[in-house]
């Protein structure tokens, strides 16, 4: 690539000092929660949730948003980093491990990969790999309160060890798959699987 | 002939204060080409790192004063390019720039009037480089500018409207001040909304050619009305700035 | 602060004209000008007036009508991606 001009004074984003070896390569540490979208923000009342594990199962199973809420939930603090190169530490939120919710469905014999699916269509692909094993979780408190809409509410997948985006906001299902079935920004160029460790923000990274 | 899509190293010639958070940036473009009013250039910086951020303002200037652009920007507080144009550049500095942008929010003199302008905080820079042209190219069609800004202080080009309404070439303003007016204040005091514009269309009718912009609400609530009374929504044109007005 | 949430997701969008530099680059001439027909709906307006979300990955341009995605460009290192199958099509008018 061409050599870029420098504009004289501009110091962009700076992380900082002391957490260096916390924040991937490239990023830097906000201290608020940047809001980012792809669409509308959905607002599904609890009477109308539900969340469903289907596809290459014995069975598929739901919850509803009381029987939800009534799974062993836990508290987690995890750093989270997107790939529009921002990086938030410890951030503390409630919900269920991805591990509970694979307690209750029996994975078919093929079954390797994930669909996340969310209100409004979004959707992101996982190997069961990377959820497994206290990978991930369900989150759907954020800082002590209920996790607002506009972060991902009535409940999000957290999986803090990928970029952001893997975290799908506004989950309403796990599809099981045998073949990885690539999301919404997989397609369209983004790094299928997205560590931020091995700065996998692109396709061919 | 110059490709807008091109990144030219342009020179700020001259920073003028316009209000407490506007900034008036006049740069001298290597590969200048007359815009249209309306027309936007995006500014793109670039840290040792590697780190950019790029953002669009549009042009204040008319085409017709050839050569040189000036950028009208709001300080956003939390903004990547404004605080850095507000705070650290300097004149002389060379700064990334291409355009001209755009091709649906843009009004020629040639294609006439009547005018209708609603401008909420900084959207009135693109309308302001449309009177401007409408000045330098003689025109007399009837126009109309609503302008609503949360104080005197804030609004943009309070004095140059002054002038231009004195011109007596058929430009009315209509301002709204909405947190706080002066002493005397006699105008209108509210956010834009359908019984003002009402007060206002009869000056230009509803087969005015509409220019909306600035903040979101504000252009959506202002088009909204306008359609609402009588205007064709494909001759009400909108340009949204976000929740501040950029 | 005093604006409903509601309201507040409403003031951060922006329109086809916050992303004209994109797709300028993307098409190779200006297009907020250019009429897309929305594959959902059938819906069919100014790109510039097309829903801009621009805090995310990437730019997704949604229909005003029925909110379905038109149009969704992302800048990578070396290319510019560009997946139009929302619109049904994408056209200037001519000059005549």
């Amino acid at each position: 690539m061409a050599g870029r001009f420098v504009t004289r004074g501009f110091m962009g984003r700076r992380g900082a000092g002391a957490e260096a070896d916390r924040i991937p390569p490239g990023q830097y540490v906000t201290r608020d929660f940047p809001v980012l979208s792809a669409g509308p923000t959905p607002h599904t009342p609890p009477d109308r949730w539900s969340f469903r594990i289907d596809g290459a199962v014995a069975a598929p199973v739901s919850w509803t948003w009381d029987q939800f809420l009534a799974l062993p939930a836990r508290d987690f603090t995890v750093d989270i980093s997107c790939v529009t190169k921002w990086t938030k530490l410890d951030t503390h939120w409630t919900g269920v491990s991805v591990d509970e919710l694979f307690g209750a469905v029996e994975l078919g014999r093929e079954a390797a990969y994930l669909v996340a699916w969310s209100d409004g269509g979004y959707t992101t692909n996982l190997p069961i790999a990377d959820v497994v094993n206290g990978q991930a979780f369900v989150a759907y408190r954020y800082d002590g309160s209920p996790l607002e809409p506009a972060h991902g509410g009535p409940a999000r997948l957290v999986v803090p060890h990928l970029y952001f985006w893997k975290s799908a906001k506004w989950i309403r299902g796990i599809q099981i798959t045998d073949r990885d079935e690539p999301g919404f920004w997989e397609t369209l160029g983004y790094h299928n699987r997205g560590d931020p460790w091995k700065e996998e923000r692109y396709s061919g990274d | 002939m110059v490709n807008p899509l091109a990144w030219q190293l342009a020179e700020l010639r001259a920073i003028r204060d316009e209000t407490p958070e506007t900034k008036s940036f006049t740069f001298d473009l290597p590969s200048w080409m007359p815009h249209l009013a309306g027309q936007h250039y995006d500014i793109r910086l670039t840290a040792d790192d590697g780190y950019e951020a790029e953002r669009s303002y549009s042009v204040a200037s008319p085409p017709e004063r050839i050569g040189e652009i000036e950028l009208t920007v709001e300080r956003i507080d939390d903004g990547e390019v404004s605080p850095f144009l507000h705070d650290v550049a300097r004149v002389g500095d060379r700064i990334e720039l291409r355009g001209p942008i755009g091709g649906y929010f843009v009004w020629r003199a040639s294609e006439g009037g009547p005018l209708l302008l609603v401008a909420g905080g900084s959207g009135i820079v693109p309308l302001m480089a449309m009177l401007r042209h409408r000045n330098a190219a003689g025109s007399t069609v009837p126009t109309v500018l609503v302008y609503s800004s949360r104080t005197r202080e804030l609004m943009i080009y309070a004095d140059e409207l002054d002038d231009l309404v004195a011109g007596g070439d058929g430009l009315t303003v209509v301002q709204t001040l909405t947190r706080s007016q002066p002493p005397g204040w006699s105008g209108y005091t509210r956010r834009i909304d359908r019984d003002l514009l009402a007060e206002v269309l009869p000056r230009v009718g509803e087969h005015a050619r509409a220019y909306v912009c600035g903040p979101t609400l504000l252009v959506e609530a202002a088009a909204d009305a306008l359609v609402g009374l009588g205007l064709v929504s494909s001759q009400v044109r909108t340009e949204r700035f976000g929740p501040t007005g950029r | 602060m005093d604006v409903p949430m509601a309201e507040l997701d409403r003031a951060l969008i922006l329109d086809g004209n916050a992303v004209a530099g994109m797709l300028l680059d993307a098409f190779g001439s200006e297009m907020t000008a250019a009429e897309a027909r929305c594959d959902h709906c059938g819906s069919i307006g100014f790109l510039a007036t097309l829903i801009a979300y621009t805090r995310a990955p990437g730019i997704v341009l949604r229909c005003r009508i029925c909110q379905e995605v038109v149009l969704r460009m992302v800048e990578t290192p070396t290319a510019l991606l560009v997946d139009a199958r929302g619109a049904t099509y994408v056209g200037h008018p001519r000059a005549l």
